[in-house]
């Protein structure tokens, strides 16, 4: 992209020209008179975890309920590489395709736990509901499939049965990642997942990311206004203002040598 | 900015490890009027870092930056390595899979390079909570086809040369004295051959042993063909490697606060 205050462009990509499992581009979202999203445009390698940043009112949020197809955008373009829908724009399809689509291939881990979980039944439950809707129906695969994805998320297991309203902050987390992951999703996003969680705790999930990214190569979005977690967590990185992108890179090159002055602003107040 | 050499073995031959490699005679990194400065916006100030630094890297040849505080010895390394971003000039890498603009090449290029072909080591480990060492330093062994097993056995050797003591190999490096971290950090960096690497002040914090193990491990990748831009803190230490000595006097109107913006000891 080109910025305004860097006098050197960056050249098209020549040695990774693999199509990327996510594009984006010409994202508009308006609510009313608020310009939610103006003319974004993103796109991810597989396996690459892209971070955006911003502060509140910044558009990222929106952009990430768009990704996971519950909201409609105004107009744009957006693909996913999988099986039978690689040309398809899935802000184009019915509603009902939408779903199906997303419950396969897009997983979601909510900064609030009770968006993402049914907080009355089993955590165990919430997972084999997932595997459930996409046509799991074997009661013990279902069980052993649940048990296996709340393990890669280092859940204890003797807890699986406990409800997720009588479990810990950064327990519930691990029950949505469980729930997001469990169908291997070509795509995980993740939604200010460590905020509000005490330090320590956020560092062990934050570390039980960086695992799975490592395992299992997913592609992630993940929203933060939390630069720790951004460094800790992104390849790259989009900056995000009154909902257009100003600035994308690198992850430790937008960290530290940031071009934008919203970006330098940014990164100057939080470190 | 002016860069002289102040010492060459012919810069117009490539050297030993280059010719060995099979390899052409091009360079494998064309430097040519490599400027970088930082834009403070709130302080509507620009701060200098270096200006229009141009020179060749051969395969297998190792070279150290020298110059005062602030000359942007570390900033170099850091454009290079794509962690700042250049305003003028072209570091043209030959990769593998051909010639690239260091400066201009696309995020996701620059990122599988860092993976594969260029690796950058500074003084600081970037552990992670709960990875022990070995497995951390077994990571980079674990993207080539090696199994687990295989990976761990070489980085237990790669922790075993550099002094860590064994009972630490299964340990988290969080808890670990600086040195150690250190230790474990070269080990992880330099475990597999890159075709380029940039060291910035590796030897901070290393006891002697370390040390002599870093020299030796830089040494045989020199001569597997391995291209160097280094700065040392005490740079008589890598006396036998060094083919070139380049010197950074900073750029041309020296900024008030360059040393805030660079502090590498000359």
């Amino acid at each position: 992209m080109n910025l305004p205050f860097s006098h050197l462009a960056l050249d098209p990509p020549r040695f990774v020209t693999a199509p990327p499992v996510l594009r984006a581009y010409g994202l508009n979202k308006r609510y009313g008179s608020v310009v939610a999203l103006s003319d974004v445009s993103l796109s991810a390698q597989p396996g690459e975890v892209l971070g955006v940043v911003g502060e509140s009112g910044s558009g990222k949020s929106t952009l990430l309920r768009l990704l996971n197809l519950e909201e409609s955008a105004d107009d744009g373009h957006y693909t996913l590489a999988v099986d039978g829908y690689r040309d398809t724009n899935l802000l184009a399809m019915e509603r009902f395709d939408q779903r199906a689509l997303r419950t396969r291939h897009i997983g979601i881990v909510y900064q609030n736990p009770h968006v993402g979980l049914r907080m009355r039944h089993t955590s165990s439950g919430n997972v084999a509901e997932r595997l459930l809707i996409s046509g799991e129906r074997s009661f013990h695969e279902l069980r052993r499939r649940a048990r296996d994805a709340l393990e890669a998320s280092e859940f204890p297991l003797a807890r699986m049965d406990a409800l997720p309203l009588t479990l810990s902050g950064g327990m519930q987390q691990r029950v949505q990642l469980a729930k997001a992951i469990a169908l291997e999703p070509a795509l995980l996003l993740l939604d200010e997942p460590t905020t509000g969680l005490d330090v320590s705790v956020q560092a062990l999930v934050l570390d039980t990311l960086k695992r799975l990214q490592r395992e299992l190569a997913m592609t992630m979005v993940i929203v933060s206004h939390d630069l720790g977690v951004i460094r800790t967590l992104a390849d790259r990185v989009l900056v995000m203002r009154g909902g257009r992108v100003v600035e994308d890179g690198l992850a430790d090159q937008v960290l530290s040598d940031p071009q934008h002055p919203y970006t330098q602003q940014l990164v100057h107040a939080k470190l | 900015m002016t860069l002289d050499l102040l010492r060459s073995d012919a810069a117009s031959t490539p050297v030993e490890g280059a010719q060995r490699d099979g390899e052409s005679r091009d360079p494998l990194l064309a430097i040519d009027g490599l400027g970088k400065h930082f834009e403070m916006h709130h302080l509507r100030r620009r701060l200098a870092a270096f200006d229009d630094v141009s020179f060749d890297l051969f395969a297998g040849e190792f070279v150290i930056l020298q110059g005062p505080n602030g000359a942007g010895k570390s900033t170099l390394l850091r454009t290079l390595y794509r962690t700042y971003r250049a305003q003028t000039g072209r570091a043209i890498y030959r990769s593998r899979l051909g010639p690239i603009d260091l400066v201009r090449a696309a995020d996701v290029d620059i990122a599988w390079l860092r993976r594969k072909e260029i690796g950058f080591v500074t003084q600081f480990l970037q552990a992670r909570p709960r990875v022990s060492a070995e497995e951390f330093v077994a990571e980079p062994v674990l993207e080539t086809s090696a199994s687990h097993a295989e990976a761990l056995d070489h980085a237990r050797q790669a922790l075993a040369a550099f002094g860590l003591k064994e009972e630490l190999w299964p340990a988290y490096p969080a808890s670990f004295s600086g040195g150690e971290q250190q230790k474990v950090n070269l080990a992880h960096a330099l475990i597999r051959p890159h075709r380029l690497l940039l060291l910035d002040e590796p030897t901070a914090s290393l006891d002697r042993g370390a040390r002599r193990a870093l020299i030796a491990r830089l040494q045989e990748l020199k001569q597997a063909g391995v291209a160097t831009i280094g700065v040392f803190h005490v740079p008589e230490e890598t006396r036998h490697l060094v083919d070139r000595v380049l010197l950074l006097d900073g750029p041309a109107e020296m900024p008030d606060e360059a040393g805030e913006s660079d502090h590498v000891a000359g």
